[in-house]
């Protein structure tokens, strides 16, 4: 546990050392900033059409339409700044030599993978945590309810779980931290849009890309259900990105 | 402290190492000494546990590397080919992160890492960024990673390599220091090093030991003859057949003719020294003796023999490159 403690901190440190850190939580707090800003205005505009015509501002839900879609549309951002949080993170080290250092140091695979991942999901909390400030406003100026908002940050945090595991695999995989980036974009994408097909394509496909599909199990977390099929869904996703880099780290060695 | 014994590596079709066995004696440093691309880098990443071997066992500091590997590694100190720096971070930070990785307990890791920083002089750039240090830094920071745990043993892989003559000569003053409490491995294809700085050589080409010896018994063994060179000054008359007179003597050559003297090379039988009566014929023919001394193979020809004929025999090794016999110093 100490050193993945040990590997972990050097993660954090190193995005902070450089921009990237920097950039990841200051490009993310401002599009969030403006999906919420954009939803909010929406929002009022609705409330304020509905109390014209008698239904009184309370017709609306806050949570139901202010932090539900927002929480949707944010998965979307996850998908644009999360490959370049994770590209470099075995990537860079190969190109510069330093993963000579961890291959060589009393550390075990488990450690080092463990580490990094923590290192990624400490900054994307840190992310998490920058956008709370518009939901603080939120409880400012009106009353949402607590626990699905608690639930839907659960469900992005385990998201953007799956999505750092499988990064930590690809970059694992490739020197080039362009190549990673963009190869993890695009196997996000695809877990994105998996279900696309799904409707056309007969009831057993139309259910497996749902289950596939990474941001419908998205949905329930949104409106304050934590289901124990997503949450299984989510927690066995990032355990085979785990595995799968450990796999590649492996193999990597035996190749030389 | 270091043993290794038929260590062989293949990637795909290509025999990286083959077959590689020796031994290392603690307190002792050992020269690794080969062309680029004989596997010198290969066999000591598979001593550090980077990557396994295909065939054999490696034991070092009294584990096995492939059954215990982070025992093995805790006893290990290691200085790859490019030192593992993080860019981004100061020196005594990064310091601070290998000495938590590599098992420094906390209470002594300040300490430690003062210790090391003064050690290999890097204390002046405790809080630059390892990025922007020159490459004599980066090679000592470095060194300081490889000491930091205080391994028995130390593999550097080439730990003088792109340094100036100065700093050359500290890494190998400090090195020299290190052994005795560690046993050392280092690798170079600059041959004055090895004579300089090690106890043994092993000398490796194309994946396989070539030869394993001190540097002296190295020297001895491929000189089958004993070769002097002598230049005289004998106003125009020719010298080699008086030479040749000499008893002892097998073959007399010459090399140059020069206006004011000629010098020859002359070989006698082994393990008899000839330069007495050398001198006496030279100097009772009324010429001028103007230079004599032995001619010794360097570890350059050595290497190269040994390194480019099929069969090193050592009459055959001696023979050819002595001909050209500067002593390269690389600095």
């Amino acid at each position: 546990m100490r050193n993945i403690l040990a590997i972990a901190q050097k993660e954090v440190k190193g995005y902070f050392n450089g921009p990237i850190g920097y950039i990841a939580v200051g490009v993310w707090a401002l599009m969030y900033g403006w999906f919420f800003n954009a939803l909010l205005q929406f929002f009022v505009r609705q409330s304020m059409q509905m109390g014209q015509f008698g239904q009184g501002p309370q017709a609306m839900n806050v949570n139901q339409q202010l932090i539900r879609p927002l929480i949707q549309n944010v998965t979307v951002l996850i998908l644009f700044v999360m490959p370049s949080v994770t590209m470099r993170t075995y990537s860079e080290e190969k190109r510069s030599g330093t993963i000579e250092l961890l291959l060589t140091s009393p550390l075990t695979d488990f450690e080092i993978i463990m580490g990094k991942f923590l290192g990624a999901m400490t900054l994307y909390a840190v992310m998490l945590a920058v956008t709370l400030i518009h939901i603080g406003v939120l409880f400012v100026y009106g009353s949402p309810e607590w626990k699905p908002i608690v639930t839907a940050y659960l469900g992005l945090f385990l998201l953007g779980g799956c999505f750092i595991s499988v990064g930590l695999f690809i970059s694992s995989l490739t020197k080039n931290q362009i190549v990673a980036g963009m190869v993890t974009f695009g196997v996000f994408l695809m877990l994105w849009v998996i279900t696309w097909i799904g409707s056309f394509s007969g009831p057993t496909i139309d259910e497996l890309t749902k289950y596939l599909s990474i941001i419908d199990h998205l949905d329930d977390f949104g409106k304050g259900v934590v289901d124990t099929t997503h949450l299984i869904y989510y927690v066995s996703f990032i355990t085979f990105g785990l595995f799968l880099t450990a796999k590649a780290v492996d193999s990597e060695r035996w190749r030389g | 402290m270091i043993e290794v014994q038929h260590l062989s590596k293949r990637y795909g079709r290509v025999n990286a190492v083959n077959d590689i066995s020796f031994k290392v004696e603690r307190g002792e440093i050992l020269g690794f000494l080969g062309p680029n691309g004989a596997g010198k880098t290969t066999t000591m990443r598979i001593l550090t546990g980077y990557m396994p071997a295909t065939e054999g066992k490696a034991i070092v500091a009294g584990f096995d590397v492939f059954e215990q590997p982070i025992e093995a590694k805790r006893r290990t100190g290691y200085l790859p080919e490019t030192p593992p720096l993080y860019p981004d971070t100061t020196v005594i930070d990064y310091l601070g992160f290998v000495a938590r990785i590599k098992g420094v307990p906390a209470a002594e890791r300040k300490q430690r890492i003062q210790q090391v920083m003064e050690r290999t002089r890097i204390a002046d750039m405790a809080t630059r960024l390892c990025g922007k240090l020159s490459k004599g830094y980066r090679q000592r920071v470095g060194l300081a990673q490889a000491i930091i745990h205080n391994p028995d043993v130390l593999i550097l892989d080439e730990p003088t390599a792109g340094l100036d003559p100065k700093q050359i000569i500290e890494t190998r003053e400090l090195i020299k220091e290190l052994a005795g409490n560690h046993t050392i491995i280092l690798s170079t294809h600059i041959l004055p090093e090895v004579s300089q700085t090690c106890q043994r050589v092993v000398i490796i080409n194309k994946g396989k030991v070539v030869a394993i010896d001190t540097p002296d018994n190295l020297t001895a063994r491929l000189r089958g003859s004993e070769t002097m060179y002598v230049q005289v000054d004998t106003s125009g008359a020719d010298a080699a057949a008086a030479l040749g007179q000499v008893p002892g003597v097998t073959r007399v050559a010459e090399s140059e003719r020069k206006e004011h003297y000629i010098s020859y090379e002359v070989d006698s039988e082994r393990g008899r020294d000839v330069r007495r009566d050398l001198s006496r014929t030279i100097v009772n023919s009324g010429w001028g003796l103007l230079e004599l001394r032995p001619m010794r193979m360097s570890l350059e020809d050595i290497f190269l023999s040994l390194t480019t004929d099929e069969t090193p025999t050592p009459a055959a090794g001696a023979d050819a490159p002595a001909a050209e016999a500067a002593p390269g110093v690389e600095l």
